[in-house]
């Protein structure tokens, strides 16, 4: 297997996704350094808009000195990472049980007609992708919630939702 | 996947199963002390070769206390422990285990190429229900494309990943894996690629259903329709055993025998799907002689006494040096006896099986028969091994296997090469170089022990003392030293190499003086045995004298001769130098080739064709690369009007009338032999005795190693192997980018490649494992038939 040697490929991440993954490779004993896969590929994520090409994940693989068929593993096994192009804008309905119970899937049906899109898909102008099938988020006291870009939006409501979603660029 | 707990295998528990009580080694799993008491525990996903994954979850037993059942595979025995394979809780979690299995498995059993031989099947007749209480839709996966030697149904996958363990832990390089999650999870290579692994085919045996299947053979037969016989693999000095599978005389498939010391478990894809090439379109069907040009089907008795009157007839015109006797490294060790008796008995001493070879300068010393000097399990068990011209991952697969284990397990490997080989683990120093400085290279290590030069000549000596080690060669020394058991191997393109003798001079030297055992490896299936059966031009069976040397395969090319005998050889194909081997044939008076196959180059060239047994239909004898005398049965029917080789060898033999060849079996071949070399013990060290000089060579070097799908005329012409990516490869004329610029050429231009009056066009391909001034142009490949000398100069 390649020493650390910079290949080609691994050109492909930018400068900053390079210190980022450097900076959570420190964390890791230095023959781990697939510890860091998950960070790496997020890295990538952030740099080219909110997914991983193909090319990107063999940058990783190359860049942690790992298999490429194991990062395709963890790329297409986590839901944070999207292997397909996405909206400007990544909103996230959690409809596990607490938010369920609290309506979360009539806020679901309220987003889809709004934005005439179904879960997993992308608005025509590119402003907005919905995620499919969110899990637990961790925020059961506030339901119904989503996630926007990462960030917490808690007790909502059909009007709230208007709000955030009027909001994004 | 974790890994096998280690503990050392002296400390013992005391357990019971099934109420029997028993020993078992500390740490062991309960699944490899049930396997070795025979108590059969059904699982899918454990392996014996394979790391444990434990996520298939069908060998559910009972461990008392325990309220639950629990993995064999994966549970470590205890002092005390209480196991029932059988009981209530037990039997029940299996069937239930087996119920989510197929939950998803389609009912295509009637379609299916594993039907008979399924584990899956086999186990859902003990352990499943009558009817599914599954009423939901199945879930579809769709197929993959990973390759023209494997078949994918991945609808029937029920997850083991035995397959994704085999390719990462024993192929060594990750090309399957699981990608999604849950319902989603699907195995495959997840961009469409096709598997490059030399031993992929394994994947095959360890799927436990029909996902993974032979495409060659797909659909082809069920298994009970088959007939199993044992044999023996015909391509490398390693001689893999094999089952050959039959249907009505005809080889259908090949399959690994276990084989804990040569193969263990696994296969080599050469070795398991070469059986294509039996069945090819010009295998010869029967004795034809050329008539003014026109070729005759003739019967056997004609064919035999063309052959005699066309000897008769150069050897009374031209003298008995005028003929030359080739014989494959792949012939069987009785056919090599008998051909020696023959050409021996007609007068002719020009006699070799060491086709590839060009450098002989030091045969008079060789002892008895090269060899790897110890036994292959030993191999892995080496702490240091320093590869000479040798790429066993390509060339011996089983080897290449075997040294992998080692360096994980810590040994340290090095090499000198003239290609950077890939090998699949860290390579702890390496030396790559054009062939012309691969005896300077090995000197330098030399040159690292004080005193290397020790009973070897002064060429040797001087060779040591001119070179200066660096930084690579100094920790190649360091490692030998340091190492408790290690060994210097010798491989194909060194043997193959101008400087053969002095390659292995420096190599033995090194070897006395690290301690190291020195290893030989030799071409072919048979290379130990023609060197035991005398099919040597300097030597007799078991290393008899002769009374006059003959020419080496090298020189009886070179010096033309005008009549020539073949067996089992493709000249253009299967010699060191096919532009000299095309010429020497041509424009000989008496071709006669003994062949199973009849090329449209050996019909050209040939006068009288003998149509003999490829290794399935023959009964004879193989020696591996440890000096192991593996006999086989021929399994297979003949086609058209094939015979042994040893049989129509023996009626030349009666036909001149000669003593010697009234052996009514193989057997009998064989055993004479046997008792004649029985004695001898196998050494690979030699006297010091003449080398060759330096290269003379100042142009662009060619470095024409043996391509790995192209070592004989049977894996030649198996069309599935010549569609992998292996075969593509060797295709192609490598080199590294410096020289491409030098050579005004870019990746995917083609070239014309000349060597002396030969030449040929082929596509170029960048690749900086290529060191500067060479170009690596495989052997043994349509393009390099058309060529000249394997490691001679080439112009572009």
């Amino acid at each position: 297997m390649s020493k650390a040697t910079q290949t080609p490929g691994t050109e492909l991440l930018s400068a900053e996704s390079r210190a980022t993954i450097d900076a959570w490779l420190t964390r890791f004993p230095a023959e781990q350094k697939n510890s860091a896969v998950l960070a790496a590929l997020q890295a990538a994520q952030q740099q080219n808009g909110g997914w991983v090409t193909r090319e990107l994940m063999d940058a990783v693989a190359d860049y942690l000195d790992m298999p490429k068929m194991r990062v395709y593993e963890v790329g297409s096994f986590y839901s944070m990472i999207e292997l397909e192009p996405v909206g400007r804008n990544m909103v996230a309905l959690c409809t596990n049980l607490s938010c369920m119970l609290c309506g979360a899937e009539s806020l679901v049906e309220y987003v889809e007609k709004k934005l005439g899109i179904r879960l997993g898909e992308t608005t025509a102008d590119g402003r907005i992708t919905l995620k499919l099938e969110e899990e637990c988020l961790a925020a059961c006291a506030g339901g119904p919630m989503m996630t926007v870009n990462g960030h917490y939006h808690e007790k909502l409501t059909p009007e709230k939702v208007d709000e955030i979603l009027d909001g994004l660029e | 996947m974790s890994a096998r707990p280690d503990i050392p295998a002296e400390e013992m528990v005391n357990i019971e199963i099934n109420g029997q009580p028993c020993q078992a080694r500390k740490g062991a799993m309960i699944i490899e002390v049930t396997d070795a008491l025979g108590i059969s525990v059904p699982r899918f996903c454990y392996h014996k070769k394979l790391s444990i994954a434990a996520n298939c979850r069908m060998c559910m037993v009972e461990v008392v206390k325990v309220p639950k059942p629990l993995p064999a595979c994966a549970t470590p025995v205890a002092e005390g422990m209480k196991i029932f394979t059988q009981s209530e809780i037990a039997t029940g979690g299996q069937k239930a285990v087996m119920e989510f299995l197929l939950i998803n498995h389609p009912l295509d059993c009637p379609i299916c190429d594993q039907g008979g031989e399924c584990e899956l099947q086999d186990l859902a007749v003990g352990y499943g229900r009558d009817v599914s209480r599954f009423s939901e839709g199945k879930r579809v996966v769709k197929d993959k494309y990973i390759g023209p030697l494997i078949a994918t149904d991945m609808t029937r996958c029920i997850h083991c990943t035995r397959c994704i363990r085999m390719l990462r832990e024993v192929a060594g390089k990750m090309e399957l894996g699981a990608t999604g999650r849950g319902e989603h999870m699907q195995i495959g290579t997840y961009i469409e690629k096709s598997l490059e692994s030399e031993l992929s085919g394994n994947v095959i045996d360890v799927c436990p259903v029909g996902a993974l299947t032979s495409r060659p053979f797909r659909f082809k037969a069920r298994a009970w329709e088959l007939q199993q016989h044992p044999t023996i693999a015909p391509h490398d000095c390693v001689g893999s055993s094999l089952f050959a599978h039959t249907r009505r005389g005809q080889v259908l498939r090949m399959v690994p025998r276990e084989n804990e010391e040569i193969n263990e478990v696994w296969l080599s894809d050469r070795d398991r799907f070469s059986y294509e090439g039996l069945y090819s379109e010009d295998r010869l069907q029967s004795p034809m002689i050329k008539n003014d040009g026109e070729w005759q089907v003739v019967d056997w008795e004609t064919g035999l006494q063309a052959a005699v009157d066309g000897l008769r007839a150069v050897i009374d015109t031209h003298g008995a040096e005028q003929v030359g006797v080739l014989v494959s490294p792949t012939a069987t060790l009785e056919e090599m006896s008998l051909l020696q008796g023959l050409a021996r008995g007609i007068g002719v001493n020009n006699i070799d099986h060491r086709l590839r070879q060009v450098d002989f300068s030091d045969q008079d010393n060789a002892p008895l028969c090269p060899t790897l000097g110890q036994s292959l399990a030993e191999l892995e068990g080496v702490s240091a091994a320093f590869l000479i011209g040798a790429n066993p991952r390509k060339d011996q697969p089983i080897i290449g296997h075997r040294l992998r284990k080692a360096a994980l397990a810590g040994a340290q490997l090095m090499v000198v090469n003239p290609v950077d080989y890939e090998f699949l683990f860290d390579v702890h120093a390496k030396t790559i170089v054009p062939p012309s400085q691969m005896a300077e290279a090995l000197a330098g290590v030399a040159a690292c022990f004080p005193d290397a030069g020790h009973g070897a000549t002064d060429a040797v000596k001087k060779v040591i003392a001119n070179a200066t080690a660096d930084e690579a060669q100094r920790s190649m020394a360091a490692a030998l030293k340091a190492a408790g058991v290690a060994t210097v191997l010798l491989g194909n393109a060194a043997m193959a190499h101008p400087q053969y003798s002095m390659l292995k001079a420096l190599a033995a030297v090194i070897a006395r003086a690290s301690g190291a055992t020195l290893a030989v490896l030799t071409e072919g299936s048979n290379g130990c045995g023609g060197w035991l059966a005398g099919a040597l031009p300097h030597r007799g069976p078991a290393g008899g004298t002769v009374a006059a040397a003959g020419l080496d395969a090298h020189a009886m090319l070179a010096t033309p001769r005008k009549g020539y005998l073949l067996l089992g050889v493709e000249p253009e194909h299967d010699c060191a130098d096919a532009a000299a081997a095309r010429s020497a044939m041509k424009h000989a008076e008496f071709v006669i080739s003994l062949t199973p196959y009849a090329s449209d180059a050996m019909k050209a060239c040939a006068d009288v064709l003998l149509p003999i047994a490829p290794f399935t239909e023959t009964s004879g004898t193989y020696v591996n690369t440890e000096g192991r005398w593996q006999s086989f049965a021929g399994i297979a029917a003949p086609v058209g009007d094939s015979r042994p080789g040893w049989k129509v060898l023996r009626v030349l033999g009666n036909q001149f009338g000669l003593d010697g060849f009234e052996q009514s079996s193989s057997e009998e071949i064989r055993d004479a032999l046997r008792e004649q070399t029985g004695s001898i013990k196998l050494d690979n060290r030699q006297a010091a005795g003449a080398v060759a000089g330096a290269m003379q060579i100042s142009g662009l070097q060619r470095i024409g190693d043996v391509a790995i799908l192209a070592t004989d005329s049977l894996v030649r012409r198996a069309t599935s192997l010549q569609a992998t990516p292996d075969a593509e490869a060797a295709t192609r004329c490598r080199m590294n980018a410096a020289q491409a610029e030098a050579s005004g050429l870019q990746d995917g231009h083609t070239v014309t490649v000349k060597q002396g009056e030969a030449s040929t066009t082929m596509t170029v391909e960048i690749s900086e494992r290529v060191p500067d001034g060479c170009v690596w142009l495989q052997a043994g490949t349509e393009q390099s038939a058309a060529l000249g000398a394997s490691f001679g100069e080439v112009f572009l």
